[in-house]
Formats: structure tokens, sequence, C-alpha cells
């Protein structure tokens, strides 16, 4: 009697160990339980190409129509769990029914932080995580509208990109002191400033968002005791694991549920992938990553261990974000103690910061120059050492540094 | 909107073929991975970021391309076992004239 596998979340985690468990053979019944309308999608597009509207929806959608079916994956979508009962081995829908598992995996992803402040409830606030999300913002993205972005990271700033292509009067409203603080060297992050100013984005730094105004839409947005006049208010103030399934059944969550290096949770029979877990890190530190690369990798590393062929998981992280004509890509997890090697130069919107540890290549960020990047991908993997003013020197290629 | 449809013959390293079809305009990735061609990792989802889409194109195909933008030449140069025909397969898309279009793949996308 072949097993049954159940998958909690219909996204790319999802998607990724569907297809991993059919490629390691795995041939029993697999049922994905997803709460939005449609099969697993890619992401990354929609506060990109797909907002700007050059990226069309059936595009998005990471798998053929047919491919589940085909597959022998039964997609549960429009459809929520609302329990998990780990002595039984079901999973209970919101809709009463039982699934009955002798393996789980939790893809469950994460889900906006909303903001917490008065008007926070006004309609015109926009959230961007979902197809529905983004087109919603779509209906109201129009020339000469003026759009108040709350958060200056990934999304916020690929939104203020698409917006100012788009003719719209563009202002970010950051806490922080720089720009993608959270993510990227304070270097980028002045890079990225002049850019966005450049396109005609207005930046407000170390400016908090105190309140949101309007007459039965928000019209206002109250930010470090001034108001600003907006039609549009997008907020992208970072995401929340979805851990709460995973919690009410007693399974360890610190801010994301607690995986060792197969993916597998504290119970035997349940395993989680994705944004939704924490996991240590190859570096040997607790981690909670958002991005594509941990939720394909993960998941293929939850499919392994599923079918009994367990591998550690110690992918090194890839990030990228796509802002104007701007490329930036990233491998590794810099720290703000790192040494940086600058190559090439910023003026020619082609260079790549290195962060050094010990000598020792530990996080790359490049922008439009994808041979630094793939190269220090490879590095930080092998923990290569590599002298600073080498690692500078532009008229020796990266394929030729050794 | 119902987007022309057009095929595409992929070819695993082990001699294996798989015929599907995609809408015009989608890149030659997109039709393989949505598909479930095996041989085409494309983790980046066709962003130019992983050069995990790599394809050999067949001579009689080769002049319907259109040639290598400089992206896809310097992430060509970190793909595993390149070859005069080699293309990312996220940088090709389908159209009319490229129906029928036959692809080999590598053995491994990882270098």
């Amino acid at each position: 009697m072949p097993e049954t596998i159940v998958i909690i979340g219909a996204g790319q985690a999802g998607a990724q160990a569907v297809q991993s468990l059919r490629a390691e053979g795995f041939d029993g019944p697999i049922t994905m339980v997803g709460d939005e309308a449609y099969p697993p999608y890619q992401r990354p597009p929609l506060s990109k190409a797909y907002l700007l509207g050059t990226f069309e929806r059936p595009r998005l959608f990471l798998k053929a129509d047919n491919y589940y079916a085909e597959t022998g994956c039964e997609l549960l979508l429009n459809t929520s769990a609302r329990a998990i009962h780990r002595a039984e081995r079901t999973v209970e829908l919101t809709d009463g029914r039982k699934l009955a598992y002798d393996k789980l995996l939790l893809t469950t992803g994460a889900r906006v932080r909303k903001l917490k402040c008065p008007g926070a409830d006004l309609p015109g606030i926009h959230y961007l995580k979902t197809i529905a999300d983004v087109d919603g913002l779509q209906a109201v993205f129009q020339p000469g509208k003026r759009i108040a972005i709350v958060g200056g990271g990934y999304i916020g700033l690929e939104v203020a990109a698409v917006a100012a292509k788009r003719g719209l009067d563009v202002t970010v409203f950051e806490a922080m002191d720089r720009l993608m603080a959270r993510a990227v060297s304070p270097q980028l992050s002045s890079f990225y400033a002049a850019e966005h100013e450049k396109a005609g984005v207005k930046l407000k730094l170390r400016t908090g968002v105190e309140a949101f105004e309007g007459n039965g839409k928000v019209e206002r947005i109250i930010a470090g005791g001034q108001a600003y006049d907006a039609d549009i208010v997008l907020v992208g103030i970072g995401v929340v694991p979805c851990d709460e399934l995973a919690t009410h059944a007693g399974l360890a969550s610190e801010d994301g549920i607690v995986v060792d290096q197969n993916a597998r949770t504290g119970d035997p029979h349940i395993w989680a992938a994705g944004d939704c877990t924490r996991h240590v890190g190859r570096e040997g530190h607790s981690l909670r990553l958002e991005c594509v690369q941990n939720a394909i990798d993960q998941a293929k590393h939850a499919a392994l261990a599923m079918v009994g062929k367990p591998k550690t998981y110690s992918e090194v992280p890839w990030f990228w974000s796509d802002q104007y004509d701007l490329k930036l890509q990233i491998a590794g997890l810099a720290r703000p103690s790192d040494t940086l090697v600058l190559r090439g130069d910023p003026q020619q919107r082609k260079f790549a910061v290195f962060h050094l540890r010990d000598g020792v290549v530990a996080a790359v960020e490049a922008v439009n120059a994808a041979p630094e990047y793939l190269m220090g991908k490879k590095w930080v993997g092998e923990g290569k050492k590599i002298a600073p003013q080498t690692l500078a020197d532009t008229s020796i290629p990266m394929k030729q540094m050794t | 909107m119902s987007a022309r449809k057009y095929k595409a013959t992929y070819i695993e390293d082990s001699g294996k073929a798989h015929t599907v079809e995609m809408a015009e305009g989608w890149s030659l990735m997109e039709g393989a991975v949505k598909h479930l061609v095996p041989g085409i990792d494309a983790d980046c989802g066709g962003a130019c970021s992983c050069a995990t889409c790599q394809v050999y194109v067949a001579p009689e195909w080769q002049a319907k391309l259109p040639p290598r933008s400089e992206m896809e030449e310097t992430m060509l140069d970190f793909a595993p076992d390149v070859r005069p025909t080699s293309r990312l397969s996220c940088q090709l898309r389908m159209t009319a004239e490229l129906d029928g279009i036959v692809l080999n793949l590598p053995r491994t996308q990882h270098a």
C-alpha cells in the first residue's frame, strides 16, 4: 500500500515538492491544499513585470494546467486547513473534511505584515503578496496618481520603479536611515537611493508612518509629523511566517516553524519548507529565509527526506531584485562586520560589492554584473579566500580569478 | 485572449524526447518546466539569474534565433559543458518561425 502525502500550501515550495517527490520515484497519492484561487505561481514577477503589464497572468503559473492531474496530485484550491491531528495523522480542513496522511509537508509560506496605526484599515491601502493583490493595485495604478509607498525594501522599491515608469507620482517612506537596510550593504543602499531619485521618486528616509487619514478612503499619510496627500498607498514592510497550524499542533515555532537540516519538524511524520520555516543555516545560525531559493532547495530536501534519501540542506542562499534596468543579484548572507571590496564602477551601473570575512568570500552583491554574481556564489559555497586587491582589479576577468 | 500555440521538442541527454506546446511569446524555458521536461531547472523562473536552463540548439534552427545578449553570454560562461550551440532557454521566445524547434539538453545544469 503506497503512502499518502499531504502538502499544505500551494506556492513555490509546494509545487517544487510535488515535482521532486515524483522525480525521486514517489508514486503514492499526493494532495496539495491551497487557500488561494490559483494553482502554484511565481511571486517574484508580481511586483515587477506583472505589475508593469509586460508579463501576462498565464505565464505566472509554475506548471501547465494539466500538470497536477497528470502527475496524480489532487489540488484543493480555495481551501484552508484548520488543524493537524498528529496522533491520528489527519489534517482537518475548514470545511470539516479530514485528509489522512502518512507524511505531511507544510509549505504555508508567509503573510504580509500589516500596519497597525490609526487609519490603517481605510480603503485604498494596498499590500502586495498575491495575484489578487496586484490586480487590485492595477485597477488604480494610473499615470498622474500619487502613490505613497510605505517601506523601502525590495517590494516597496520594485513597485516604486514600476510606478515611476508608469508615470505615477511616487513617494517612498522608510523608517530606517537607508533603503533595503535588512538586505543590502550601505553602498548598495546609496546607489539605489540615487537611482530612484533620478527616476523622480521622492525618498523620505528616517520617516515612520504615524497614521492615514481620509473620508471613506485614504487621502493622506501622516509620516514624520507631516501630512502628505496620496491617492494610493502600498505597504511593503515585510512578512510573518504562517506557522499557526504547526504551533496549534504543538510543533515548535520561533518566528518560523523549526526544522532540521532535512526540513523535518519535531514530528517524524511532518516536514516544512520555504518561507514558513526556520532552520540552522550553513554558517551555524538560526535563519528564516524569505526567498525563492529557500523555497526550492528546502522543498527538494524535504522531498528527498520524505522518500528516505535524506541529504543535508546547506545551499548558498541567493536573491534577486529588478528595479528599472538594474538587475541586483545577491548570494550569501552578509554581516555588518564584513570587509567590503568594490569591484567595478557604480557610475557605470555595473559593479559588485564582495563581502569578505576573515579573508573568505561570504557574500556578493552584484548590480548588472552576472559574472561577479555567479563566481561569487560559487566562492561562497567553497569558502574561497581571495586577496581584496585581486578582487578589485577589473583588468582580471572573473573567470580567470584564482 | 487566446495566443497561438507552437511546438518544441526537448531531447534529454539520454535521447528521450518530449514534445510540448506553448503559447507564442513564452520562453522555451517556460514551455519545458511547466510540462515537467526533466533537464531544465530554471531555478530563477526566467530572470536570467541562474544559468540552469541551458539548451543546445540544432544548427538548422540557430539562424532563426536572435543573437545572444551580453547578459546571456556572460551567464553561459558559467554554465557546464557550454558549446557553440548553447543558449539559455529563458531568453528565447516562441514564435511561428520556431514552431517545431528541436533542443538538446545537457547532462546537468549545475557545474
